[in-house]
């Protein structure tokens, strides 16, 4: 419960902090923190407009998309309390139902006919494609380490071992912070804030959505940055007192805003053709986390 | 010499067929005879109908078959749910003096196949009756159509409950002839003819290793009984028992899929009706599963590498299937490779359990099987709602080109729903019963990852790389597959206005979606069921006694993810349904999609399933051969363009053409003997009785030198 909790909280705000970041690098002021919010409670307000193509798949799309997210969060832990779904193979669950909110919002784009929204439908579905081994071995990486199988009993065993593992953590925060950049199409993958739609990927998919939809899809996006950044605060947390857990979890997950925004200030985007390979290169990255962990536990030949 | 019809059975262990039929009648045991006479009614049944589908009118055939096809399923899956409750049945027939004694043997195993195929089989004959009425002219082709079916049905059914190897042949040589009429029904088209006897050709040669490795058994052991199998392997070792399984292995993939013997698959499906195609691709390739299910049941051997073969196998079936549907441009292929992928999946979980058997190791034994068992029966239920789909669209456009549909889901609303669940459910998505399997499965992978070996932490890291790969590609196929075909504007214009399919084809359909979501929902129950056909692996493993064949904690798996698919179904529905309020609140636009300024007809401008992948497909293009073709648009006024992709299979291209090729090469050397001159031939025959009568004189003389000389 303190763990959904803590990530709606983040999520209010982490879309302020990267826009200002950016703003401060680029020498502006920027908005608010909560301008961000505001735009999503302006759009959740206001009217729809369906294109003639669609189909009720494009009606249900957002908010399957939107659950699917919220779904996810409610398994993320956050430090020694569990979050409200907590079971052995709980990240199977994280991974399928984040999959399943993809499916939705891929075909939700495919329903307008548009040739610009099959276009990001494509990115969007070879790139989750990639991603999703290198979630998967990293994850049995720290099964391995631990002997656990459910996010909470990983990050609570983590803690009690060597201090060696908060080197291999701080390995998959960059696997983490990587996959977060994908799901949510940002910088060196996706650019948010390009004029072209030949170059996008996500934000050309919800080019027809509009009103309470787009709304829904602007929120997930600050939901699945926050959730990202309590996986990543988790591995830092360890076995602290819970005001202790809390400051360091907002501090993590400003830390995280700041990088994303000093990542989308400092470094170009891909060519989308060099994309699939950066993604694959993080499944190396998590299997070089998968035998450093074999090292560690002496199980190398 | 049948002895079934004056005496029901008698139950007696085993007895060496020379023996068996001096067995005074007196000495039979008691037998179960209300069990038999459910073996006896099924049988008379099965006569009923086949003799009498070729005299009916046509509307009678179907529903005679169909009233069949159900009885027997219900009369064979009483006996198979009571054995899966433990009931088990075991009835040795007399047999006759050359297969000798006909054990029945429903044990949970057989039991869980049993159940798995009938439902499928029932779906089919319910959809079948509907969708064959377009070809309702061609009586004779119809009345074969329903005997192949009953005998398909009633064949996988004995396999599954016979335990005699002779009979197990014929069995499966009747199953296999069966399906062959079923796959060339439209016989007129000469690729679907060639794709049947492209079946045809490589089922026998599944049969003669089934055979060579029964036959090494029997000639071992003096006995037919499958018994004799494991006691085989008990006698003659380790090493002798590795090669008979992998002869039986082998025998079994061709039947399966498993790569590289799956290459009839993508050909026969595509050519079949499409209930036939969703019941082989559903429950006729399990057969090959159950096989090799039974084989590891029976033999003794070091289960540890055994395990590392299947897996290895299997997680390259799983990745190289899902990569080649892909890129594939008729719908139906597309779904053929699919079956390749998900016996991958079923495949990584035989292997999880097979190596848990040899290590000792009782979780993973549970989970690797109980996802392999639950995904057999999940994917029966999801392939063939695809294809039922894929059916009612083919029916409504006469095509399968992916590339021409669009837009179908305004015309037929029900079949895009229904393709979209199984879209969903064959992908592993909660809250749908693929997710279960997989679960299962993953669970089983990151369990093993606790233990000692290199080798087994190599092997299971690299199945759950191939196993998330698998569930990115699947998305990835599947987005395509649903998006360009129903969603989106039609790309192609046909003659025939197109409808949604009549109630009695969706009828059999929702039923199957009722069950997924069962699955899906209470996963639990069917873990239950599983328990039994679990116990029968347990117990292969010597070491560990007295384990629940279910665990709590993997019960308390399956019930948690319940509660999350029912908890996430109640929040979407929430959210759908708030937002439906506040999209009514406002008053709604209807807009064109937005072009960037464009306002003209843009539904030629849409991504075509080519572009989808087009990406991908250049990633993957070093591992396939794909053949292009394309006229680029050129000059100042440009005619017209167009591109052409065709995915091959390196696979099929190196293991059946190239062979092919060279025998045709081979042979076509000795071409000049079959010349067409009717001299030639006397010639041959001349010459051949002149050899006939030389060689022996020939031989003679030269003894006589040798003898002569050995004298001097």
């Amino acid at each position: 419960m303190i763990s959904l909790a803590m990530i709606l909280l983040a999520s209010l705000f982490f879309s302020g902090i990267v826009l200002r970041t950016k703003s401060l690098v680029s020498g502006r002021k920027g908005p608010g923190f909560l301008q961000p919010l505001k735009d999503v409670l302006r759009l959740l307000r206001k009217g729809t407009v369906f294109s003639e193509t669609t189909s009720f798949i494009f009606q249900i799309a957002s908010s399957i998309y939107f659950v699917s997210v919220l779904m996810a969060i409610m398994i993320v832990p956050f430090g020694l309390s569990k979050g409200l779904i907590s079971f052995d193979g709980d990240f199977v669950f994280f991974a399928y139902v984040l999959a399943l909110g993809k499916f939705f919002s891929i075909i939700s784009a495919m329903d307008t006919g548009s040739s610009f929204e099959g276009m990001g439908a494509s990115r969007e579905a070879l790139y989750s494609m990639l991603a999703e081994p290198a979630f998967f071995v990293l994850m049995g990486s720290f099964a391995m380490l631990t002997g656990h199988t459910s996010f909470h009993c990983i990050f609570t065993a983590l803690h009690f071992s060597s201090h060696v593992s908060y080197a291999l953590g701080v390995l998959a925060t960059f696997v983490l912070i990587m996959v977060a950049m994908i799901e949510n199409s940002r910088m060196p993958i996706d650019d948010p804030k390009t004029h072209l739609e030949l170059t996008m990927v996500h934000e050309v998919m919800i080019l027809d959505n509009s009103g309470f939809g787009l709304g829904l899809f602007t929120y997930a996006v600050n939901l699945k940055f926050a959730m990202y950044g309590a996986i990543i605060a988790n591995f830092f947390i360890g076995d602290v007192p819970w005001y202790f857990a809390v400051l360091v979890f907002m501090a993590v997950q400003v830390l995280f805003a700041v990088i994303v925004g000093l990542l989308e200030s400092f470094t170009a985007r891909f060519r989308m053709a060099h994309n699939a390979t950066f993604i694959f290169t993080l499944t190396s990255a998590s299997l070089l986390i998968f035998f450093g962990v074999l090292l560690l536990m002496g199980k190398f030949i | 010499m049948i002895y079934w019809d004056i005496l029901p059975a008698f139950q007696y262990p085993n007895i060496p067929i020379s023996q068996y039929p001096n067995i005074p009648i007196s000495q039979y045991p008691n037998i179960p005879i209300s069990k038999m006479t459910f073996i006896l009614i099924y049988l008379a049944i099965l006569a009923a109908a086949l003799l009498s589908v070729p005299f009916l009118q046509v509307r009678a055939k179907g529903l005679v078959t169909v009233a069949a096809v159900i009885g027997c399923a219900l009369l064979s899956g009483y006996l198979a749910g009571n054995a899966l409750v433990g009931n088990e049945l075991e009835i040795l027939l007399p047999g006759t003096l050359v297969t000798g004694g006909i054990p029945i043997r429903i044990d949970a195993l057989s039991a869980w196949f049993i159940l798995v195929i009938n439902f499928t089989m029932i779906t089919g004959a319910l959809y079948g009756l509907q969708y064959m009425k377009a070809y309702r002219e061609q009586t004779a082709n119809l009345s074969l159509h329903c005997i192949a079916y009953l005998l398909v049905q009633s064949m996988l059914t004995i396999i599954c409950a016979v335990q005699n190897s002779l009979v197990f042949l014929f069995a499966w040589e009747i199953m296999a002839l069966s399906a062959f009429l079923l796959v060339i029904f439209e016989h007129q088209k000469p690729e679907t003819l060639k794709a049947g006897i492209n079946y045809l050709i490589q089922s026998h040669i599944s049969i003669v290793l089934l055979t060579v490795g029964f036959i090494w058994v029997a000639y071992r052991m003096d006995s037919y009984d499958f018994k004799a199998i494991s006691e085989f392997s008990a006698e003659f070792g380790g090493a002798n028992s590795f090669v008979l399984f992998l002869c039986f292995f082998v025998g079994f993939s061709l039947k399966a899929g498993f790569v590289p013997f799956h290459t009839w698959l993508p050909y026969a499906h595509p050519a079949a009706p499409s209930h036939v195609s969703g019941i082989m691709s559903g429950v006729l390739i399990k057969i090959g599963i159950y096989g090799i299910l039974r084989m590891i049941l029976l033999v003794k051997t070091d289960f540890t590498v055994l395990g590392y073969f299947i897996l290895f196998v299997a997680v390259v079936s799983g990745i190289y299937g899902v990569m080649l549907a892909i890129l594939q441009h008729n719908l139906k292929k597309l779904l053929a490779y699919h079956s390749i992928e998900n016996i991958g999946i079923i495949g990584i979980g035989i292997g999880l359990g097979t190596i848990g058997i040899g290590m000792n190791n009782p979780l993973l034994t549970t989970l690797g099987f109980a996802g392999a068992l639950l995904h057999t029966l999940n994917h029966s239920l999801f392939k063939s709602l695809l294809f039922f789909s894929a059916g009612n669209v083919y029916q409504a456009t006469h095509s399968m080109n992916i590339e021409s549909f669009g837009g179908l889901i305004k015309k037929m609303p029900h079949t895009a729903g229904l393709f979209l669940v199984a879209s969903l459910a064959i992908c592993g998505l909660p809250p749908f019963n693929g997710f279960v399997s997989e679960f299962l499965i993953y669970a089983g992978l990151y369990n093993g990852l606790g233990g000692n070996s290199p080798a087994l932490l190599l092997a299971l890291v690299s199945a759950l790389f191939g196993l998330a790969l698998i569930g990115g590609l699947a998305l990835l196929c599947f987005t395509k597959a649903f998006g360009v075909v129903f969603l989106g504007t039609p790309r192609q214009h046909f003659h025939q206005p197109q409808s949604e399919a009549k109630t009695g084809t969706l009828v059999p359909m929702y039923a199957i979606v009722v069950l997924m979501l069962a699955i899906g929902l209470f996963p639990g129950i069917f873990l239950e069921a599983l328990s039994a056909p679990l116990a029968a692996f347990q117990a292969k493993m010597p070491g560990v006694e007295n384990v629940a064949a279910l665990p709590e904690n993997v019960g308390q798996m399956a019930v948690n993810i319940g509660w999350c698919a029912a908890g996430f179904l109640a929040l979407a529905g929430l959210v759908i349904f708030i937002q439906q309020k506040m999209v009514k609140r406002t008053p709604g636009t209807i807009a064109a999609t937005w072009g960037c300024g464009y306002v003209g007809d843009a539904s030629r401008m849409q991504y075509t399933a080519g572009s989808f992948v087009r990406s991908y497909r250049k990633l993957a293009e070093p591992l396939f051969s794909i053949h292009k073709k394309k006229r680029p648009v050129e000059g100042i006024f440009p005619t017209d363009g167009w591109q052409e992709t065709h995915p091959y299979d390196k696979a099929e291209a190196w293991l059946i053409d190239l062979p092919l090729r060279n025998l045709k090469n081979f042979i076509g050397k000795f071409q000049f003997l079959q010349n067409g001159n009717p001299q030639f031939y006397v010639l041959y025959g001349v010459v051949f009785i002149a050899l006939v009568i030389l060689i022996p004189i020939v031989m003679g003389s030269i003894e006589m030198l040798i003898k002569f000389l050995n004298q001097l």
